[in-house]
């Protein structure tokens, strides 16, 4: 592994939805270990981005490295298979299935290592409880922040490298939030290297080590978290004071 | 008249079983990719078909040809997935509608063909030797059908309430996005569903062909039959789709004796519109609560 260059390095990367233009030129860095948020408004692109690095659009320009290797044109599944593992918006648990398959089915990239598969999946139910408790359950009878814990637990299972997390705290109540983002933070500290993508820019500049602000599909501030949160346009743009 | 009443259901039991077959390939089918395929009844036709051809004059041996031509329609349904339905992926319900009437019309093309306009027989499994239960009898072939259909459905629940392969397909039918991110081949998983569902229906036309005969046009009645199953189990629903199978074969059987034959496959669209106008959900289409 070569251990100089960062986890995952994004270079110029461009997505278009038909004639339109959703991410301009992104070029981000996340090196192994790291918590990096990406914060900025609704519509600026946040979601377009992580949806590119994961293969489910195609970007019209720019490369993607992850551990050095280009993965910009690989298929999603494959994408998963190399270990960027992803939290979408608005959860996107599958209803109708049980929590168990839920989960089981977020190991479907690692399925083959059924023993790894078995202590992940106790782990995810000791650092959820309230998921084991309705393993049976289907997921869609879980409330928001249980379908939140799902979502991440789904995504665990696939043995991330990389973690994305697409607005975990969307929609969540505020208490939730700081669950949720608690969660975050265990989970860098254990070290799995996440991505992190957040309109909610307080609640994630303050458990990140490095921000990047995106505006109208560009990066247009990249520095630590503690400048970009005592930074003046960014207090006033995403901070509200 | 209760022997009478024995006779039409044991007769509507099989034929609705062949319905159940041809109703849960369209729901297999619905549920993987949102396609109402039409060329479900083509794919009976094929498999009944495909294995007379084979087996004709010094042809080979049934006992081969039958899952040779299994084989064969799995292989229509895939690369009628891979090169019609996944090239217009997108596309609006109407659109895979007339596609997939396409390529019913296309499939039937090739029978015609291929085999001509006779009709076809097929040797029955085991012997035709009839078996009395009172004053209603049963063919062998009746019970194969029967059995056969019981086996493929039990077989169906199982895969997808207990295989991995199962709950995935399941997974691209609820969220495609999201089981893309869970690292499923979605693409892959739309081929295993048409390929199922083109198994289901060669199995359907290789068990009742011995009874009904078949010929180049033989699934159009099926595939409409299998649809009305389809709508009145509850469209989606596959154990509703195997249920109102089982039901339309019955009331079909029921109202040919009772009333007249010559309005059989006018009650079996009736009852369709029926439930279109009161029920469109289906006598076991349920509502799926989500929450956001």
């Amino acid at each position: 592994m070569p251990s100089e260059s960062p986890l995952l390095q994004i270079q110029d990367l461009s997505t278009h939805y038909g004639p339109i233009q959703a991410l301009n030129k992104v070029s981000l860095e996340v090196e192994q270990g790291e918590l990096v948020a990406m914060v900025g408004a609704n519509g600026a692109g946040k979601t377009t981005l992580l949806h590119t690095l994961s293969g489910v659009l195609t970007p019209s320009g720019g490369e993607i490295l992850f551990d050095g290797r280009h993965i910009t044109r690989l298929a999603s599944h494959q994408i998963v298979g190399a270990g960027i593992c992803h939290v979408p918006e608005g959860r996107q648990v599958f209803p109708p299935l049980s929590v168990d398959d839920n989960l089981r089915l977020g190991a479907y990239a690692v399925r083959r290592d059924k023993e790894w598969v078995e202590s992940e999946l106790a782990s995810i139910y000791e650092m959820f409880p309230i998921l084991k408790e309705r393993s049976r359950q289907t997921a869609g009878t879980l409330s928001g922040g249980q379908q939140q814990m799902l979502a991440i637990g789904r995504a665990l299972l696939g043995r991330p490298r990389l973690l994305l997390l697409d607005e975990p705290s969307m929609g969540l109540a505020p208490l939730l939030v700081e669950e949720i983002f608690r969660v975050i933070q265990g989970l860098n500290k254990k070290g799995v290297t996440i991505l992190l993508v957040e309109q909610n820019a307080r609640a994630a500049l303050g458990i990140a080590n490095r921000g990047y602000v995106l505006e109208t599909g560009r990066v247009v501030l990249s520095a630590s978290s503690s400048d970009l949160l005592a930074d003046e346009a960014v207090r006033k743009a995403y901070l509200g004071y | 008249m209760f022997d009478q009443i024995l006779q039409f259901v044991l007769t509507g039991v099989t034929v609705g079983a062949t319905y159940a077959l041809v109703a849960l390939g369209f729901s297999i089918i619905y549920n993987a990719s949102d396609v109402v395929n039409f060329a479900q009844g083509e794919f009976v036709m094929m498999g009944a078909m495909s294995a007379i051809a084979m087996s004709a004059g010094d042809g080979i041996p049934v006992f081969l040809s039958l899952p040779l031509a299994v084989l064969v329609t799995i292989g229509v349904g895939i690369l009628l997935q891979r090169f019609a339905i996944a090239p217009a992926r997108g596309a609006s319900v109407v659109t895979t509608i007339i596609i997939t009437i396409g390529a019913s019309i296309f499939l039937r093309g090739v029978a015609l063909l291929l085999w001509g306009k006779s009709i076809f027989a097929m040797p029955h499994f085991s012997g035709e030797q009839p078996i009395h239960i009172g004053k209603a009898t049963l063919l062998p072939q009746n019970l194969w059908v029967m059995g056969g259909a019981a086996f493929l459905v039990l077989g169906v629940h199982w895969f997808f309430n207990h295989t991995t392969l199962g709950k995935a397909i399941l997974a691209c039918s609820c969220n495609r996005t999201a089981a893309q991110l869970v690292g499923i081949n979605v693409g892959m998983m739309m081929l295993i569903a048409y390929g199922l569902s083109a198994f289901l229906g060669a199995m359907a036309g290789i068990l009742v062909t011995p009874i009904t005969f078949t010929s180049y046009d033989a699934g159009v009645m099926l595939g409409l039959k299998g649809f009305s199953a389809a709508i009145l189990g509850g469209f989606g629903n596959p154990m509703g789709a195997v249920a109102g199978g089982i039901l339309l074969g019955l009331i079909e059987s029921l109202a040919a004796g009772l009333i007249s034959s010559g309005y059989k496959d006018a009650i079996g669209f009736i009852i369709l519109l029926l439930v279109l106008f009161f029920r469109p959900s289906g006598l076991f289409g349920k509502a799926t609560s989500e929450r956001v």
